[in-house]
């Protein structure tokens, strides 16, 4: 026996037992968040479609009043979000990570040829690469667009004197509805990608119930089991 | 008095009309003529009831008063007896436009009013004051030299005699077939009507401005006989059973100036109410309503409080004209004028406007005439016009040359602009007439139409004539090169409320946009106030309004 062998007898981890759970993966304040603010983006998407002249489902008077208040209830609900994400770490979760090409692959081809998907999902590690970065957009690039915008617009009334409240009036109007337009697409996509699990609605269920199927070594299983720290079944 | 005088007035003028062509003497051809003209109109056109009296605070009893017991033998008299008591009164109504007709714009340096301009109706009251000076409060305009400093010239009456007897006729008796043109009419009983007087009410008002143009709201569109008692659907604020306003409880006055002229608009009142009781000085709405109208506990009162310094309340308030039941000429041919049948002068009356009377649209002495009115019944609809405006009329005056091709020529035009602070959109009748102009010149031309000579258009028909001599006796030049041009004044404002105002909105196709910039505001503005797109509104404000 060289020492090498010695080495790499000590080096190679011993084969791990992996156990497959039903983890929470999403607390109850995330599925709280996510739900009401699907409910609301739908609802201001509705009645923002009504304003633009797309329906006349709502009367212009009905359709100001919901858009405006259910504005300001995805704004107290982003604000407590922010807040949430700070405080329990969770902002990690939407940092950039490597390995988007192959996701984008996977989505782009590999989905209809039954490849596995390029990324496992764990208890660290929520989302894959295309996720992060998508959600991290929808959070600061369109979602701040629109609620700008929007507040701007909505106090109108503190800056319609200046000679320039015209001009600037048309273009928080387009970049308003720009960035709602851009908001339309993630949701149809997002709803879609939905889909895209091993049954239709699994993920749906997921986030609705929490619980998911991840894979634990015997060390996290048995962590989990003993401090609960995360509901596991 | 305004509804004693009208159906009269109406029948009378179609007989003028028949009669004009005729030789003095053809009175057999002249009686079935009348007749014809009678039979063809509706049987009694429907007369507004008189509103209630309203309680006076007046401190004084005039049927007590010892000057007003008479004997008048005419109105000069009654004038007399009021200045024995109201001895400022002449000297005020003096500086009145009402008694002057005349104004100078400070701003443009133009030379205004009536006794000056030129319109797209009858033209010119300039010269024909002998049939115009009936709407001027006044006695004895027969001529040129009209005595301006004789207050025993003045009609005290006219606006303040509350028995609706008291009439106007033209000073002078024109065309010689025009001498019945009154007939009928039951003499004034002066001492009754002198005594009578109180402050202005609607009807008072309305003997001219309701009538102007040759016709009940022939003008304005919103400015006639359904007025003088209206229901609160129609005017919220002169509702004879709601608030009953008269015209005066807005268009203040102070010393018999009355505010809310035309030549000097206040298009963005940002002062509001003022201190009580202090504003005297404008006809604003936001005199009255202040510059936030809209609760400001509300959102939506909040966001529509967010359009006033864009947005006059009239755009929104208003969004329909002529909705009384009284139809507007909205076109008018004077090519057309002049036809005869059997050698005399005739009118059509093809028009039945909402209340059910009978409009004509065309008559020998003016030409042909187009109407529009707001009447879902018959789904009729007029919209207003939309256009930045800051306050300031720009004129085409007989002054003024203009290049005729860049037809049409706007008579009454105005100033305004998307990114001018003091400008807001406001709504307009538009009124389109097609009228002769001084083709050598470039000008527009006085037409001699009333008199009791040979020249005057209403008798013989004789455009180049009428021009010549209308031109010729003020003193302007005249190339003898008469063509009809197609001029447009843009700027009759609504300063009325009307309530109910957004249902019509939504549903109406586009009004007429030949020779003016197509202004599709209405349509934007339409969908944005009851059931559209803000962002549609945006567009067309940006591409249509700032061009």
């Amino acid at each position: 026996m060289t020492d090498e062998t010695v080495l790499t007898q000590y080096l190679e981890p011993e084969p791990q037992r992996v156990f497959k759970r039903d983890v929470m993966i999403y607390s109850r304040y995330e599925r709280f968040w996510h739900w009401s603010q699907a409910a609301l983006i739908f609802t201001l998407f509705f009645s923002g479609l009504g304003l633009h002249g797309a329906h006349g489902l709502l009367s212009f008077r009905m359709a100001v009043t919901v858009h405006s208040f259910a504005a300001i209830a995805l704004i107290v609900l982003w604000v407590f979000t922010t807040f949430w994400n700070f405080t329990t770490g969770q902002w990690k979760q939407y940092l950039f990570k490597k390995g988007i090409w192959p996701v984008i692959r996977f989505y782009a081809w590999g989905i209809l040829k039954g490849e596995p998907h390029p990324y496992k999902k764990s208890l660290q590690r929520k989302q894959n690469a295309l996720q992060s970065l998508a959600y991290m957009s929808f959070m600061v690039i369109v979602g701040p667009a629109l609620w700008s915008t929007g507040i701007v617009y909505l106090l109108y009334d503190l800056w319609s004197h200046y000679s320039w409240a015209g001009d600037a009036l048309t273009i928080t109007a387009f970049v308003h509805t720009a960035a709602a337009f851009v908001m339309a697409a993630f949701v149809i996509i997002h709803v879609y990608m939905t889909t895209t699990g091993k049954t239709v609605f699994h993920y749906i269920r997921t986030m609705i119930t929490g619980y998911d199927k991840i894979e634990l070594s015997e060390v996290e299983e048995a962590y989990l089991a003993q401090t609960k720290m995360v509901p596991m079944k | 008095m305004l509804f004693n005088l009208l159906p009269r007035a109406s029948i009378a003028i179609a007989a003028m009309v028949s009669l004009l062509a005729f030789p003095p003497g053809t009175t057999s051809i002249l009686a079935g003529e009348l007749q014809g003209e009678q039979g063809e109109a509706p049987p009694q056109p429907v007369k507004p009831e008189h509103p209630p009296a309203r309680s006076t605070n007046s401190t004084a009893d005039h049927s007590k008063f010892d000057a007003l017991k008479g004997p008048f033998a005419n109105g000069s008299e009654v004038t007399k007896a009021c200045l024995t008591c109201h001895n400022e009164a002449g000297h005020q109504f003096m500086k009145s436009i009402h008694w002057t007709l005349e104004y100078k714009n400070q701003k443009t340096g133009q030379t205004l009013g009536k006794h000056n301009l030129v319109n797209n109706f009858c033209t010119n009251a300039r010269g024909n004051e002998g049939m115009c000076a009936m709407c001027h409060a006044s006695y004895n305009w027969t001529s040129a030299n009209f005595d301006f400093k004789n207050q025993q010239n003045i009609d005290c009456l006219v606006c303040h005699e509350q028995t609706g007897t008291y009439y106007k006729v033209p000073p002078t008796r024109g065309n010689a077939a025009c001498s019945i043109m009154f007939e009928g009419l039951q003499p004034i009983d002066w001492m009754k009507v002198a005594q009578s007087v109180g402050r202005p009410e609607r009807a008072n008002c309305g003997t001219c401005h309701f009538n102007g143009g040759g016709g009940d709201g022939v003008k304005h569109g919103d400015l006639d006989s359904s007025l003088i008692n209206p229901p609160r659907e129609l005017d919220v604020h002169m509702a004879s059973k709601g608030l009953n306003f008269a015209c005066s409880q807005c268009h203040l006055s102070k010393q018999h100036i009355i505010t809310g002229s035309r030549y000097d608009i206040n298009a963005k009142d940002t002062e509001g109410t003022g201190k009580p009781g202090l504003r005297r000085d404008v006809a604003t709405c936001e005199s009255c309503h202040g510059g936030a109208p809209h609760p400001k506990t509300e959102l939506i009162g909040i966001k529509l409080n967010g359009h006033i310094n864009k947005v006059a309340c009239q755009t929104c308030h208003i969004p329909a004209l002529a909705r009384g039941g009284v139809a507007t000429i909205v076109d008018w041919d004077w090519r057309e004028a002049g036809k005869v049948k059997d050698g005399a002068g005739f009118s059509e009356e093809n028009y039945v406007q909402g209340n059910g009377e009978h409009r004509h649209t065309y008559r020998s002495i003016k030409g042909s005439f187009t109407y529009g009115e707001t009447w879902p019944a018959k789904g009729r609809t007029l919209l207003p016009y939309y256009a930045w405006f800051d306050g300031q009329m720009r004129y085409t005056t007989i002054d003024n040359k203009f290049d005729p091709a860049k037809q049409p020529i706007p008579i009454n035009a105005f100033s305004g602009s998307y990114d001018d602070p003091k400008s807001r959109i406001w709504p307009f009748k538009r009124m389109h007439t097609v009228q002769p102009y001084d083709k050598g010149n470039n000008t527009l031309v006085y037409m001699h139409l009333w008199g009791e000579d040979k020249d005057a258009y209403w008798g013989n028909y004789d455009f180049g004539r009428a021009i010549e001599v209308g031109m010729k006796e003020n003193g302007k030049p005249y190339s003898s090169n008469t063509a009809s041009s197609k001029p447009i004044p843009i700027g009759r404002r609504r300063t009325w409320l009307l309530r109910k105002s957004r249902r019509s909105l939504a549903a109406n196709a586009m009004p007429r946009t030949d020779g003016w910039r197509p202004l599709r505001v209405s349509t934007c503005l339409g969908a944005t106030i009851s059931n559209g797109s803000i962002w549609l509104a945006i567009c067309c404000l940006q591409a249509h309004l700032r061009a």
